[in-house]
């Protein structure tokens, strides 16, 4: 394959988009040929790591599909975001049912797909089923299980930016303890979201024995480009969950979507790794961690700890919930 | 062929004939033994390629039929009261999507209280969702209305809801005609779907509409229901052509030339009712049916025809729009609007309620002296009623409605489902 060498200062790194690194070895989104499968022109906020996710993690199974990719959205910013009347971002055939409903509307697509391919009707083409964290964790937790248990051709893909960002930042079982959001608003006592409560999806994914789960954020590129294509490399149920920081939610500067998403799994708060058929195969280690002050300080959903007073108290109990992450998942790198 | 079966196993066997190429169920009574039926045949191989899928809830079943049908496969499924209910958020979807799914409902009661029985209140629950919804009147129709039901909404893209009544037909073994797979291959052309997922040509579905267009794409999903009214005379004309049996249609009318009476019914009650017509026939009453097989979109000009001759109309009805009367009535007196003659809103045979020959004799004859209330519940037993609101005025904590009235009448103890 021809290409242009392009000279840049930093060499011999995986930094996204490096164009010094051999054709084979460059991430999907450096391309030229890439896909844009969520096209320009979309309606996020600047710096929305969920646009940036989605991104990376559509034309990666674009990639991995060659281009034989159906797509099915929950409601959520994504979707409003990506096709407002009458324009549409997306350049795969996509479709918005409900809120709760889209990892079913996946499975029947998978189905649909099957007995087309029996019939000769059609060639192969995979799926994937996209939503934010509400989506998934809470109103579409059911579809999504019974997904998960019967195995279906799927892969799902939750992006995680800790609450109901579409309606206006509210509470959901994703949203971190002490976070301020505005049904957990940052007064009285105990400000922001309770503690004890909330679950992280990719724990239970694991106990449905399906095939793949992984974790990853928009820091990791690379690794989520790699998630998706290892995700694609298999079949049945396969679950991906994203960190996907929002500037406007969690109340940081549109320019640090990234050093939000890498302080987030620097501290171990947000544990990323790859499991296969129920057994953990990987994580990404941390090298150095961070104390968990240095991911909550920059954002506005945690000013109430530093401000007026130091709530000590509460960053110690939000460095146990990271130590136990590095803990449970073996987090620190093996010198 | 004709056979003597369950009206489940009829409905079953007629919807493998229509080739579907995916179907989803979720138990529910009275539905159980259509889908119980169809997954067999996929497993032993008799239907294929089909996949049927055992889903988490009803909600998971339209949805699952939501993403099969935007992905071009015939979908197929069955339900009833709670989960008609369950599902309603991806049944208004499915219309809205324009995805030509076809769904039979066996009618059963909503609660609380709890009750398996039949009643219509399911399905006109979800009467302005957008499915094009056919009432059957017998098992063999039931059977037909599916075979129909797969042509209508593939060609108007438009989802079809099939209604029987739950236990009086889903569970009555009576003999039916099972078409051949030819004659039904001659009706039903291969799913043509309007609008499909396809990698070769992208197209977003589902997208979000603002004030801008919404009124116009709803007048759009009005406006085809609209074509439904020509189409299924059409439909039922050329079904006739190639299975021999009149079978479907909008409306029709019983005994109705020189009706002075006329009653207005939905479902398996018609043949009751037709039996007691027949009966005070041969006494000398005017009086006659109209039944409707077409409940949404309401044939008003049909109504209005098969009726205008009357100087009465008694509609009865097994479903009850509370705080104000009937809903089937409402409907039909709209089609009615500017004639002048007296309408009557009988409800009916709620929660399985048996709906018997004497009551409708006696019912039909006060009719006719124009002695009939505005509403009337047919065969209430006002003595636990006015018992139950006694007790209401006299305590505060005067307990669970439905337990005081078991108690009250003692001998019929609810069994448990
Ligand atoms: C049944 C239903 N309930 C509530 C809503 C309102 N609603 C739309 S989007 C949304 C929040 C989405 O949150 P999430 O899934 O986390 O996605 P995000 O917007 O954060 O990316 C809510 C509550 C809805 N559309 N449907
Ligand atoms: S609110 Fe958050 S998730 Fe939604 S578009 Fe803006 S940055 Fe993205
Ligand atoms: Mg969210």
């Amino acid at each position: 394959m021809s290409y242009q060498p392009i000279k840049f200062y930093q060499t011999g790194t995986f930094t996204v988009g490096n164009r010094l690194l051999p054709p084979e070895q460059r991430s999907v989104q450096a391309q030229q040929k890439r896909y844009n499968s969520l096209n320009s022109g979309h309606r996020a906020c600047q710096g929305c790591g969920e646009a940036l996710g989605a991104r990376y993690a559509i034309d990666a199974a674009m990639e991995a599909t060659n281009g034989r990719l159906i797509c099915a959205n929950a409601t959520g910013c994504l979707e409003v975001f990506s096709t407002p009347y009458p324009e549409t971002s997306w350049q795969v055939p996509w479709i918005h049912s409900l809120f709760g409903n889209t990892a079913a509307v996946a499975t029947g697509i998978a189905a649909a797909l099957k007995v087309k391919m029996q019939k000769g009707e059609r060639r192969h083409i995979r799926v994937v089923a996209q939503g934010g964290d509400g989506g998934t964790t809470d109103i579409g937790f059911g579809c999504l299980s019974g997904m998960f248990e019967r195995n279906d051709d799927v892969l799902f893909i939750c992006y995680d930016n800790g609450g109901y960002m579409n309606t206006g930042i509210q509470r959901s079982s994703a949203t971190p303890p002490a976070a301020r959001t505005a049904t957990t608003p940052a007064v009285g006592e105990t400000p922001g979201n309770v503690f004890g409560q909330g679950k992280f999806v990719p724990a239970i994914a694991l106990a449905h024995d399906i095939p793949y789960v992984a974790t990853a954020t928009v820091a990791d590129l690379r690794d989520l480009e790699a998630k998706v294509r290892r995700a694609m490399e298999l079949s049945g149920a396969r679950y991906l969950h994203i960190l996907v920081p929002c500037p406007l939610g969690w109340g940081f500067a549109s320019h640090e979507t990234i050093k939000m998403a890498r302080l987030a799994k620097e501290t171990g708060l947000f544990p990323v790794f790859e499991a296969e058929h129920g057994e953990i195969t990987a994580v990404l280690p941390i090298r150095h961690p961070l104390p968990v002050e240095e991911y909550l300080k920059p954002q506005k959903r945690f000013a109430h700890l530093f401000a007026p007073r130091l709530r000590t108290d509460v960053l110690t109990r939000l460095q146990a919930l990271a130590d136990r992450n590095i803990q449970r998942y073996g987090l620190l790198e093996k010198p | 062929m004709l056979k003597q079966i369950e009206g489940s196993r009829a409905v079953a066997e007629a919807v493998a004939l229509c080739r579907p190429e995916v179907i989803c169920a979720y138990p529910i009574s009275p539905q159980t033994h259509i889908v119980e039926a169809l997954g067999e045949m996929v497993k032993a191989g008799t239907l294929a390629p089909c996949e049927f899928i055992n889903v988490e809830s009803e909600f998971a079943a339209m949805s699952v039929a939501i993403g099969a049908s935007a992905a071009g496969a015939r979908s197929y499924t069955a339900t009833a009261s709670q989960g008609l209910l369950f599902m309603a958020e991806a049944v208004f979807n499915a219309a809205g999507l324009g995805l030509p799914i076809v769904m039979t409902v066996a009618n059963r009661a909503i609660g609380a209280p709890i009750n398996i029985w039949n009643d219509h209140s399911d399905a006109l629950a979800l009467r302005d969702a957008g499915w094009i919804q056919l009432f059957a009147e017998n098992n063999q129709e039931a059977l037909d209305l599916h075979i129909q039901a797969f042509r209508l909404g593939e060609e108007l893209s438009l989802p079809v809801m099939v209604c029987m009544d739950g236990f009086i037909l889903t569970h009555a073994f009576e003999r039916v005609d099972m078409p051949t797979q030819e004659q039904v291959d001659a009706y039903l052309p291969p799913y043509e779907p309007r609008q499909v997922l396809d990698p070769a040509e992208p197209v977003s579905i589902g997208a979000m509409v603002g004030p801008e267009a919404f009124m116009e794409v709803r007048y759009l999903a009005h406006a085809k229901q609209m074509e439904a009214l020509k189409l299924i005379p059409a439909y039922a004309a050329e079904f006739k052509a190639i299975f021999g049996r009149d079978s479907g249609g909008l409306t029709h009318t019983y005994r109705c030339e020189d009706a002075e009476t006329i009653v207005v019914a939905m479902g398996s009650v018609l043949g009751t009712i037709k039996d007691v017509v027949d009966e005070m026939r041969e006494t000398g009453h005017k009086i006659g049916v109209l039944g409707i097989t077409l409940f949404r979109p309401f044939p008003l000009e049909a109504v209005r025809a098969g009726l205008k001759g009357a100087k009465r109309v008694v509609v009865l009805e097994k479903s009850m729009a509370v705080g104000l009367g009937g809903i089937l009535s409402t409907n039909v007196r709209m089609a009615l609007s500017g004639l002048h003659m007296h309408g009557y809103t009988v409800i009916a045979g709620l929660g399985g309620r048996a709906i018997t020959k004497q009551s409708l004799t006696k019912l039909f004859l006060e009719a006719e002296q124009d002695a009939l209330e505005h509403v009337t519940f047919l065969d209430l037993d006002w003595a636990i009623v006015n018992k139950q609101l006694e007790r209401e005025k006299a305590h505060r904590r005067s307990g669970p409605v439905a337990e005081n009235l078991l108690r009250d009448i003692g001998v019929v103890a609810a069994r448990n489902y």
